[in-house]
């Protein structure tokens, strides 16, 4: 096999244009995809478990009604609502991939608010839950930005009024009025009739002689204005964020988008070589009609087959740790991982080699070979790309037995643990193993064709 | 299925060999013996089964039934197309399958057959930039490597030009002399006639002649005046 594997790098070396657009293809591939990373799909399916009570759910901020319904509507029209009865069906879905996101809203929201953005209001705020699934980055960052642009709208709205409310009381603590407080109307005398009536005090008050009642209205005035003031804190914090938003992730990690996109470039790269080298190198046995010479006893035919997924997975794996160590300086990677790069991009190499010689015995010309390769893998790549909860649930579960049936997945995953620590590298080693032997028998029984 | 060859018999011995591609016969209980230093021709119409048998000889394919005495990685092969690596060197190509063989000093093998093949001055042109002769030397020479008893040639001279082609038949003639016995496809029954100790006509997968050129001849009457036409009438006559 090494006579094979010398002959075989010898010709590469002698090839330069091909194996230039072997390294260039892949990497115009990978920046086409990290552009389409930044971009999420539209309208998902976002299920919604609307806890708010029938009747009351308004909102009641400086004499005006608000319906968060209202706001409800805006959500809606981005997404694809999934009305679900409980907190278990919303989590089940997710986990299911039926949808992108659950949003969980509390039955207490609409009190809560009220009790928040109120003078006499203090405690918690009120939160919406937001459960998704973490299976990947750019979904992660899809719902996350999908959910915190519709809940700032909210926010906005409420805090637009709160700061009418507070213009209302700086107002009375200004000039005085009526102001409500625990069912009690008080009669507030404000700052500037206070500094009237002390000034009406101190001109009639001989020095050393106290007026007892002025100055306990004085008093009772700045009391008041300390406690308002203390109050204030509160007030100001609800008007940042008086609806808060609590996400949990159901199933899945939180790797950074950056460091995902460098996996998924990686991968792409890894992909694209190694089909390309190990189907068009197989195929060129056969259309230098050498194929018939090797295997009149010379080689077997899986060991011929052994050597181009070899060839394909080394020369794949070092252009894509090339690539990895030339895109570290860009993005922080942990080289201490460096081992674990090396076994995910040869064990993803290797799966995408089988399915390259595969390729290679059913094409059987370098051309049709080459043609075939791109034709499939690509859309494979892409597919294994869809979140779940972007498409309908059929058409999820069919999209993840094909990506399941082909390497990309498995290799995104295991490169995504060992490049960025995400877990699981061991399962999606063991799903790389279980495609090698599985490809390396349709390559096997394609071979009867090469005749 | 192969049986063993001996040292005392024919270098050759091919038994009854049939195959089958679905519905079609290819061969049909084919046949017959070489001797040592003996070349034998496989003439007959297109589709008769010469490329087919001699893949079954060389061990490319299986036969459906009967036996072929030699093992296949005792037998030199050389297909029609060259099947070699446009890529690499002559010398590279050469010592490429000498270490797949197996031989035991693959660079003094490689010498040799630059040698023999006229081809030393060009021992470190890639062969893509070869003529188709020279390529199809190279061809010849990759199956001679392993210095085998018997050599198959399928269609040796159809890419070549008269100068090159008689350079040829004396090389097989040269290897003949020395013991190695030799079966040729050919369509130019001239060559067949001249070059051949003895013809196998194949037609529709069925061994229909057995002899010498002259036998042949005789076979179809002396009215016919050359070989050409005497194997044209010998297929009529038996209705191809």
């Amino acid at each position: 096999m090494r006579f094979l594997l010398a002959k075989d790098l010898r010709i590469l070396r002698r090839s330069p244009l091909l194996v230039s657009l072997l390294v260039i293809y892949p990497l115009l591939i990978a920046v086409l995809v990290g552009l389409a990373l930044s971009k999420g799909p539209d309208k998902p399916r976002v299920a919604i478990l609307n806890q708010l009570p029938s009747t009351g759910g308004t909102l009641t901020i400086g004499g005006t009604k608000v319906d968060p319904a209202d706001y409800a509507q805006r959500l809606f029209q981005s997404i694809v609502p999934v009305t679900v009865h409980s907190r278990a069906e919303a989590e089940r879905k997710v986990r299911d991939g039926d949808v992108l996101a659950a949003i969980i809203v509390p039955a207490d929201l609409v009190q809560r608010l009220q009790r928040t953005i109120t003078l006499s209001g203090s405690g918690q705020k009120p939160t919406v839950e937001v459960l998704y699934n973490a299976e990947d980055p750019v979904k992660q960052q899809f719902v996350q930005s999908t959910i915190d642009a519709r809940v700032a709208e909210l926010n906005r709205a409420v805090s637009t009024k709160l700061t009418q409310i507070s213009a209302g009381y700086l107002d009375i603590l200004l000039s005085g009025g009526k102001f409500s407080i625990l069912g009690r109307d008080v009669d507030i005398l404000g700052l500037k009739r206070s500094k009237a009536l002390v000034d009406s005090v101190l001109t009639r008050t001989p020095r050393g002689s106290p007026d007892r009642e002025a100055l306990q209205r004085v008093s009772s005035f700045a009391q008041l204005a300390i406690n308002n003031l203390g109050l204030s804190d509160v007030v100001l914090g609800s008007l940042a964020t008086p609806v808060k938003v609590d996400q949990h992730i159901v199933q899945g990690r939180r790797t950074p988008l950056d460091a995902y996109a460098v996996a998924v470039a990686v991968t792409l790269s890894l992909m694209l070589v190694c089909v390309l080298l190990a189907a068009g190198m197989l195929a060129l046995e056969r259309e230098e009609h050498a194929f018939a010479r090797l295997v009149r006893g010379l080689v077997s035919r899986e060991a011929l087959l052994a050597e181009k997924v070899v060839l394909a997975a080394g020369c794949a794996a070092t252009t894509a740790l090339l690539m990895t160590a030339g895109i570290s300086a860009f993005v922080s990677l942990d080289w201490g991982r460096f081992p674990l790069w090396v076994v995910a991009l040869v064990a993803g190499g290797l799966a995408f080699g089988a399915l390259g010689v595969a390729i290679g015995a059913l094409a059987r010309e370098v051309r049709a070979a080459s043609l075939l390769a791109i034709l499939l893998a690509l859309p494979i790549a892409f597919l294994a790309l869809v979140p779940s909860g972007a498409v309908a649930t059929g058409l999820y579960d069919a999209i993840r037995v094909i990506s399941a049936l082909f390497p990309f997945r498995p290799a995104l995953d295991a490169a995504d643990a060992a490049l960025n620590d995400a877990g699981g590298l061991g399962t999606a080693l063991a799903h790389l193993g279980a495609l090698v032997v599985g490809w390396a028998i349709v390559a096997r029984v394609a071979l009867q064709r090469f005749g | 299925m192969t049986a063993a060859a001996t040292e005392d018999g024919p270098a050759l011995q091919v038994r009854a060999v049939t195959r089958r591609f679905g519905d079609r016969d290819a061969l049909r209980g084919v046949s017959f013996a070489a001797a040592r230093g003996e070349t034998l021709a496989v003439i007959g119409p297109n589709g008769a089964g010469k490329t087919t048998l001699l893949s079954i000889l060389g061990g490319v394919l299986a036969p459906t039934s009967g036996d072929v005495s030699r093992d296949p990685r005792d037998v030199g092969w050389v297909p029609q197309q060259p099947a070699v690596y446009g890529k690499l060197t002559v010398a590279e190509n050469l010592r490429l399958f000498a270490r797949l063989e197996k031989v035991a000093d693959p660079d003094a093998v490689v010498a040799r057959m630059l040698e023999q093949t006229g081809l030393a001055d060009r021992a470190g042109d890639e062969l893509g930039t070869l003529s188709g002769g020279n390529r199809q030397r190279v061809n010849i020479a990759a199956g001679l490597l392993a210095d085998p008893d018997v050599l198959l040639l399928d269609e040796p001279s159809s890419s070549l030009d008269p100068r090159q082609r008689a350079r040829l038949w004396e090389f097989v003639g040269a290897l003949a002399r020395r013991g190695t016995a030799v079966v040729f496809t050919t369509h130019n029954v001239a060559e067949a006639e001249r070059f051949a100790d003895r013809v196998l006509v194949l037609a529709d997968g069925e061994l229909l002649f057995t002899g010498t050129p002259a036998a042949l001849h005789d076979a179809v009457g002396s009215q016919q005046a050359d070989f050409e036409a005497a194997f044209v009438a010998f297929l009529r006559a038996r209705g191809h």
